[in-house]
């Protein structure tokens, strides 16, 4: 059976797609050196638009009205503007109400682009810009240790890791950030209350890389400005050790949290990055495995959820479980020592 | 073409759902169309693999490791047609329900009017309403316009206007649809159906024509103010939907190349079973209903004499939209329904960690007690949400209850995978709460759909693998209305077996019964209400039926409509346990 595989890996080649939700400009080179937080690329477009409806301003039918208007697609207008002027002694005129692009023009209508977003496409990792692609991005490669996580807030920064959690379960507190951790990227296994979260913005740091979070703390951790990535999941979990062990040695050095938000179609996923110098390309990691014995996997679901084992085999047919159910399942030894017959649905391979 | 059953043709059916995929074949046992095996696998739709042909692919293989005969070659291509040694089959189908629910956009005159029409439309596929526009919306056009734009809708849903009727109105409410998608990129245009006044149907090609990423006309929804007829635009619908995942889905181009163009979504599959097994049997007592609870969706088909109400729910499914159950059910709605101790904390991280991963099935007890009281409520609430487009000629008993459906037939992973025929019965009893009297059938295997597919091309096998036995009968069901309190008799119920011998059983309220009665055998039972008791022949009223056997016999449900659990935990921990203890779970 096909499993899903999990990265938490020492080194690897990392290689991802920085992409801009919209046709922009390209600003990055091939080959390039980027720093996490450069502009490779940057789009602009229309914050509003305003419908000016000159066939009801004017009392006419479509077709008259589109003969009297005097704009054009493309045209930059300015206020009061005049675009359209009506017949007669005391003609009616139809003036631009704010300052923008005409973007269509006919059934009588004039519609305006008012206002400018825009959107700076950050590297998000330090490494070579290996592929331009047209108007939308780049793809970035690099080496270094890569650890995923199954929640991120959307947001991506970088900076020094500062490990806090002292064990797989440590809770962070608010009394625990002072301000010499301004401007680092804090370890911890879990924060359990609002005032954690927001004295991390107040210092501010750079990011937080939690084991687990409450649901309830969800909506909140969204709206901070500053990368939040779970490594395991909800509620009060442990770190998986994988990523502990991962995180932890590896204090003290410069990471991107990229804590995109998953999407299980696309395949974005929230990871850590963090940059390691290489003498030669290390392997890319591989996305999808077949169980076999001697694997190390993650329990995705109870009982032992997040734990790491290793498959001692794969048991042939359908084996009933506690809950009642049968399903294809391998005997797993844990870390702790215990075994348990797991479904495989319910695991996924670390590597 | 339908194709003859004297030519043999086997028939391989494949439902590619959001957490699994399931092949089933089909063939020709001593004359007749049988169900033969099944074989399914973790779908594919998803990243790493991003192919839902994988999944296809790996439960056409497990099935053909229980087959003992090759359906896929070397390349891992269908064979196709069948060959002198076994391998290989005649036809082949699929249905689809992988994927993300699509974000629509309904839009319509009036809000109780064409509007309501345009949601029942859109309700009848995966679709996820983000926004209408009608002649009522407070919105200036360009804020509709800026809406759209924001939230770039997979497809939208317009309706309005009798037959011959308002044209300047619907032009109104189309042109912010045709601005937004003139401003899109065209790959992020969204897919448009007009299911409004025909009439217009030319003006709304040139107005809408270049702005969307697809175009589709049906027969008006409401021909006429007092008339509305939903099905001919659901099938539009349909094909719409699949266009839509074609762009969005890989693999699902390689399922229509297999099937010669036979896929449909799996819901629209089974409400087409539904429509057929409603002509058939609904009406005499009520109606037929269908219930699949799947990671994508609750699906809900109930067919009528005079029609068929199909209602898809994604907001009720059991895969990714978990946490979004939250918005319309609390946590103690689920709770009530659990015979163990759970908190709420705990409920709520299952929530959330469980559309991490659709696909993981519970494997403890507690698990599996809280995997089945979050379905409970997802049946419950999908229940009570296509209530209200019941038609008015399919009258309850009672007011806010269900009319009757006879038989009501169950499938999906949560009823079709419970441990025990007496836990899926149970689960379905509490989400669904018939009324009168109902024989209760499990589709294991999710046929349903996939006969539902196979019609189209084969209009036979549906009706023979319907009467071959391949769905588990659990049984016969009389479920009291009564207003009465715990311990008191509800119903004295009397058991005749062909054979001439008798079991009887009293019904207190707030208990269930059994009666011994096998698969395949019948009998009459006689029914005597309590207390103004109703049991189907109105209140008080008793009367003998025949019924079948299954594999919880008859059962009794004194628990009365609506069920209605005490307040105290523990108490309601006790009598969930009894229940379960009494059906054998």
């Amino acid at each position: 059976m096909l499993a899903p595989v999990h990265h938490i890996l020492p080194l690897t080649t990392i290689v991802r797609e920085r992409l801009l939700p919209v046709k922009g400009k390209v600003n990055a080179r091939l080959n390039q050196k980027v720093s996490p937080t450069d502009i490779v690329a940057e789009a602009t477009w229309a914050r509003e638009h305003v419908l000016v409806d000159v066939a009801r301003v004017l009392n006419l039918t479509a077709d008259a009205a589109d003969k009297l208007i005097r704009c054009k697609v493309g045209d930059r207008v300015s206020v009061g503007t005049v675009i359209a002027t009506g017949r007669g002694l005391l003609p009616k005129t139809v003036k631009v109400p704010k300052e923008g692009r005409v973007t269509a023009a006919g059934g009588g209508q004039v519609l305006l682009e008012v206002g400018e977003s825009r959107m700076e496409l950050r590297a998000g990792i330090s490494g070579n810009v290996v592929q331009i692609i047209p108007d939308r991005g780049v793809v970035i490669q690099t080496s270094g240790a890569l650890i995923q996580g199954v929640w991120g807030n959307g947001r991506v920064d970088t900076g020094v890791m500062i490990n806090l959690a002292e064990k797989p379960v440590t809770v962070l507190t608010a009394g625990r950030l002072d301000v010499s951790f301004r401007g680092s990227v804090i370890i911890a296994a879990q924060v359990r209350d609002a005032e954690t979260l927001q004295a991390a913005a107040d210092l501010p740091v750079r990011g937080l890389i939690l084991a687990s979070l409450y649901p309830s703390l969800l909506p909140m951790a969204r709206e901070m400005r500053y990368p939040i990535l779970l490594t395991d999941g909800f509620g009060s979990m442990p770190m998986n050790s994988a990523a502990y062990k991962l995180l932890t040695t590896n204090a003290k050095r410069e990471a991107t949290l990229n804590a995109e938000v998953f999407d299980r179609y696309s395949g974005a996923q929230p990871e850590v990055i963090i940059p390691l110098p290489v003498s030669s390309e290390p392997a890319l990691p591989r996305d999808v495995e077949t169980f076999a014995p001697g694997q190390t996997v993650r329990m995705r679901r109870s009982p032992m959820m997040g734990m790491i084992g290793s498959i001692m085999n794969l048991h042939p047919g359908l084996t009933m479980l506690p809950g009642g159910l049968r399903a294809v399942c391998a005997e797993i030894k844990f870390e702790n020592g215990e075994q348990a017959l797991v479904p495989l649905v319910n695991l996924e391979v670390v590597g | 073409m339908p194709v003859s059953l004297v030519q043999g043709d086997s028939l391989l059916a494949v439902d590619v759902g959001a957490a699994t995929t399931r092949a089933v074949l089909f063939d020709v046992v001593e004359g007749e169309y049988r169900f033969l095996a099944a074989g399914s696998a973790p779908s594919t739709a998803e990243a790493p693999f991003k192919d839902v042909i994988e999944g296809v692919r790996d439960a056409i293989t497990n099935l053909q490791s229980v087959i003992g005969r090759n359906l896929l070659d070397e390349n891992r291509s269908l064979i196709t047609p069948s060959q002198p040694d076994g391998s290989g089959v005649d036809a082949f189908v699929s249905t689809l329900s992988a994927g993300p629910a699509l974000k629509t956009v309904i839009v319509g005159l009036l809000p109780d009017v064409s509007l309501e029409s345009a949601r029942r439309l859109a309700e009848t596929t995966y679709a996820r309403l983000i926004d209408s526009i009608s002649l009522t919306d407070h919105r200036k056009p360009d804020q509709q316009i800026d809406t759209l734009l924001r939230l770039r809708p997979d497809m939208v849903v317009i309706t309005g206007g009798a037959d011959g009727g308002a044209s300047r109105s619907i032009h109104k409410t189309l042109e912010p649809v045709g601005l937004a998608g003139y401003l899109l990129a065209p790959e992020k245009r969204p897919a448009v159906l007009f299911a409004g006044n025909q009439k217009l149907d030319d003006e709304v090609k040139e107005l809408l024509g270049g702005v969307t990423s697809a175009l589709h006309f049906s027969p008006n929804v409401r021909p006429s103010l007092e008339t509305e007829d939903i099905e001919p635009a659901s099938r539009e619908l349909a094909q719409l939907y699949l266009g839509v995942r074609k762009r969005q889905l890989k693999g699902v181009d390689v399922l229509e190349t297999w099937s010669g163009g036979h896929v449909l979504p799996t819901a629209y599959a089974e409400g087409r079973m539904l429509r057929f097994l409603g002509q058939v049997y609904g009406g005499t007592k009520g109606g037929i209903l269908g219930v699949d609870l799947g990671a994508s969706a609750a699906v809900i088909a109930a067919g009528f004499k005079d029609k068929t109400v199909l209602g898809v729910y994604p907001q009720f499914g059991l895969g990714e939209n978990l946490p979004a159950l939250l918005q319309f059910t609390q946590l103690e709605d689920i709770l009530r329904w659990s015979p163990l101790d759970i908190s709420a904390g705990t409920l709520r991280d299952y929530l959330y960690q469980k559309s991490l991963y659709p696909s993981s099935i519970p494997a403890t007890k507690e698990d599996q007690t809280i995997a089945q009281a979050v379905s409970r409520q997802a049946l419950y609430l999908a229940m009570q949400t296509i209530k209200r487009d019941f038609p008015r000629s399919a009258r309850a008993p009672k007011a806010g209850l269900l009319p009757l459906f006879e038989p009501i037939l169950a499938g999906g992973g949560p009823l079709g995978d419970a441990p025990t025929p007496g836990q899926s019965l149970l689960l379905l009893l509490d989400g669904v709460q018939p009324v009168g009297v109902t024989t209760i059938i499990l589709d294991r295997n999710n046929l349903l759909p996939l006969l539902g597919a196979a019609a189209e091309r084969n209009s036979l096998l549906p009706v023979q693998v319907l009467e071959s036995g391949a769905f588990q009968s659990l049984g016969s069901v009389v479920s009291v209305i009564a207003s009465a309190s715990y311990g008191e008799l509800v119903l004295r119920a009397r058991l005749t077996y062909d054979n001439g011998t008798e079991a009887r059983a009293d019904v207190k309220y707030g208990s269930l019964e059994l009666l011994p009665l096998p698969t395949g055998q019948s009998a009459k039972l006689t029914l005597q209400p309590q207390r103004g008791a109703d049991v189907g022949f109105g209140p008080g009223r008793g009367g003998t039926v025949s019924v079948s056997g299954g594999a919880m016999g008859v059962v009794m449900d004194g628990r009365g409509r609506p069920l209605a659990l005490p307040d105290d935990p523990v108490r309601r921990r006790e009598l969930i346990k009894k229940w379960l203890w009494t059906i054998g779970g």
